[in-house]
């Protein structure tokens, strides 16, 4: 090696960076694919249901979230989602299921430090951003649509 | 006691390493050192009700395994020098508090094992203590809650990243005795090239553990292939790499008697630990484990142990702060040893 | 079985093709950025909500069905389609009330399921 890649930071990064191995990108967009095509259509199912069921569609978008967030939160419970996880990345992250995992996983990693500020305290640690932009947002939203109401 | 050159210190009566003792966790049970530990467990809680639990009652155990196997009462000791990677080092605070020797917590991420062998020493050959504690643990779990993410979270890990080390290593250093020897030791200066990549850490460390490297032999006037093995604390396979790399910019071929702590205890081809272990037990289990009894066999006789930690926290990364290689531990470590042979 | 005969499956076919393509999309954040994972439910939380304000994202539901409400995408399109509707009814107020309302189903579920497993669950080693 002919060049020192000590020289200054930005070097040293670039050389780092082709050092590292890459992630098998294509192999984890495959998997993210087809679980998370899976996990929509299992709440496609339930939406289905819903309505044949005579629920209207607002109520059948909240009871597939809830049971998704239910199936997530249980199998976060049992240890499993995490493996689902490690195979499937964004497949089962970017689902609401990720965002029930992302609330029950400190909820029962923090459970060592008490129910109220161990369980309670840390429940959002990972979760509540998504809760701050989202809710933000929308209040946002709601305020620019009144000015144009 | 003498500096040579810019930062290393040479010992005149070097301190003898009279006994280690190792515990480690069920994953590095399954790994290629296994046998040279002194006990596996196979519960990461070990009866224990939190990981943070788990990991003091691991390192009191090291500790007074080492003390039991030294032949050396408690009271004789006269002071520890323990760390580890929680805040605060409530690992070693927790673990060390029912055994009534003088403590000094040490930080130094994960070269704390290194970093308090050094202090030990000079301790030592200063007049100051005839036995000396030194001791570090590190545990998967706690660090992975405190330092990443909740072990239920449903993520990937990085090809770059490491598997910290569950696992306690202690040593008990002596004034008087027939080695192994700590002969020198070379504290490194803080590194820091800039990598903000938490996943990254091995190539954040390698530049630190290159610096130190580098100094020693240049203090020392040592050649490389003075050493039987020159032994790196948790650079894992990349960092590994850019070691090697680095040295032969400097003109120093390390190749042949170079390894790393955190590619030699796991395998990683069946073990799914990516760029290998990491953390304060990743060096002391190792050493204590492996590489003593390779010493006390007089299988190796001269041994350059580098360890190296990463500066970091929670709120620094968070803060887009780089993670600075400490390289103070890094260094160093020592020993040349000896065997028996050398005085 | 008559629920079974009444599936649309084109319409299943649609919702899997599009929810898992939204996966890939933040597979490739999560492979080429190294964004954590929670600063990629806010990308996707936030865009959704956007596209959801701007009435784009109903296009995308109408299409693809749970292929585009079960992603965070949807859940923000939820709240900011809430805020909108809300808005029409109570003015001003609608837009503190109707986000939060549309999505109370879901965090409240999260919150709860969240709770209850933390008291059935033991924290566990990853053993992969």
């Amino acid at each position: 090696m002919s060049e020192n890649p000590l020289e200054n930071p930005q070097k040293y990064n670039e050389y780092v960076d082709k050092k590292s191995p890459n992630s098998p990108i294509l192999k984890n967009c495959f998997n993210a694919f087809w679980v998370g095509g899976l996990i929509c259509s299992i709440g496609q199912i339930i939406f289905d249901f819903c309505k044949y069921k005579g629920l209207e569609q607002q109520s059948s978008n909240t009871v597939v979230a809830i049971v998704l967030i239910g199936i997530a939160a249980f199998l976060t419970g049992l240890n499993i989602f995490n493996k689902i996880g490690k195979f499937a990345g964004a497949g089962s992250l970017i689902p609401i299921t990720g965002f029930a995992n992302s609330i029950v996983s400190p909820a029962i990693e923090y459970k060592s430090e008490g129910y109220v500020m161990g369980v309670g305290g840390k429940m959002f640690t990972v979760a509540g951003p998504v809760l701050v932009y989202g809710i933000s947002a929308s209040v946002i939203i709601g305020i620019i649509a009144t000015l144009f109401a | 006691m003498n500096k040579l050159g810019k930062q290393t210190i040479k010992f005149d009566s070097p301190p003898t390493i009279t006994e280690v003792a190792s515990i480690v966790g069920p994953k590095e049970s399954e790994g290629p050192l296994a046998k040279y530990f002194d006990k596996c467990l196979d519960d990461e809680f070990w009866g224990e009700k939190t990981w943070e639990k788990a990991e003091s009652k691991i390192i009191k155990e090291t500790v007074n395994m080492a003390i039991a196997k030294s032949n050396i009462s408690s009271s004789e000791i006269d002071f520890c020098f323990a760390g580890d990677l929680l805040n605060q080092c409530i690992s070693s605070s927790f673990g060390l508090r029912d055994i009534n020797i003088p403590f000094f917590g040490v930080f130094g991420a994960c070269s704390t094992f290194v970093e308090s062998m050094c202090l030990g020493s000079v301790f030592i050959d200063a007049g100051a203590a005839k036995n000396i504690l030194c001791s570090t643990s590190s545990h998967f779990c706690s660090a992975e809650k405190q330092f990443r993410f909740p072990l239920e979270l449903g993520n990937q890990r990085p090809p770059t990243s490491q598997w910290t080390v569950t696992g306690s290593g202690a040593a008990v250093l002596s004034k008087d005795g027939n080695g192994p020897f700590i002969t020198h030791i070379t504290p490194g200066k803080i590194v820091d090239m800039g990598i903000k990549d938490a996943n990254n850490m091995g190539a954040a460390m390698a530049p630190a553990a290159f610096d130190t490297l580098i100094t020693h032999f240049e203090d020392t006037g040592r050649k490389p292939s003075y050493y039987d093995v020159i032994l790196t604390g948790d650079l894992g396979y990349i960092g590994k790499d850019i070691v090697k790399d680095l040295c032969k910019t400097k003109g120093y071929n390390i190749s042949g008697n170079y390894n790393d702590c955190g590619v030699l205890i796991f395998d990683k081809s069946t073990q799914d630990t990516h760029s290998g272990g990491s953390g304060c037990g990743c060096i002391a289990t190792v050493f204590s484990g492996y590489i003593y009894k390779q010493l006390q066999e007089k299988k190796i006789n001269k041994v350059l142990l580098v360890a190296t930690g990463a500066l970091t926290n929670s709120t620094s990364s968070q803060q887009g702060e780089s993670i600075p290689r400490n390289s103070t531990c890094h260094s160093n470590r020592k020993l040349s040893t000896n065997i028996k042979n050398i005085f | 079985m008559e629920f079974l005969q009444s599936i649309d499956w084109l319409q299943l076919l649609r919702c899997f093709v599009v929810g898992g393509g939204i996966c890939i999309i933040g597979q490739i954040l999560i492979d080429k950025t190294k964004l954590t994972p929670a600063r990629i439910l806010v990308v996707f939380v936030t865009v959704g909500a956007i596209l959801g304000g701007l009435g784009i994202y109903k296009y995308i539901i109408d299409f693809a069905g749970c292929g585009a409400t079960v992603p965070l995408t949807g859940f923000g399109a939820n709240l900011a389609k809430g805020a909108i509707e809300a808005v029409k009814d109570q003015g001003l107020l609608g837009a503190f009330i109707g986000g939060v309302k549309a999505a109370a189903g879901g965090i409240a579920a999260a919150v709860f399921f969240g709770y209850l497993a933390s008291l059935i669950a033991k924290p566990k080693i990853k053993k992969q």
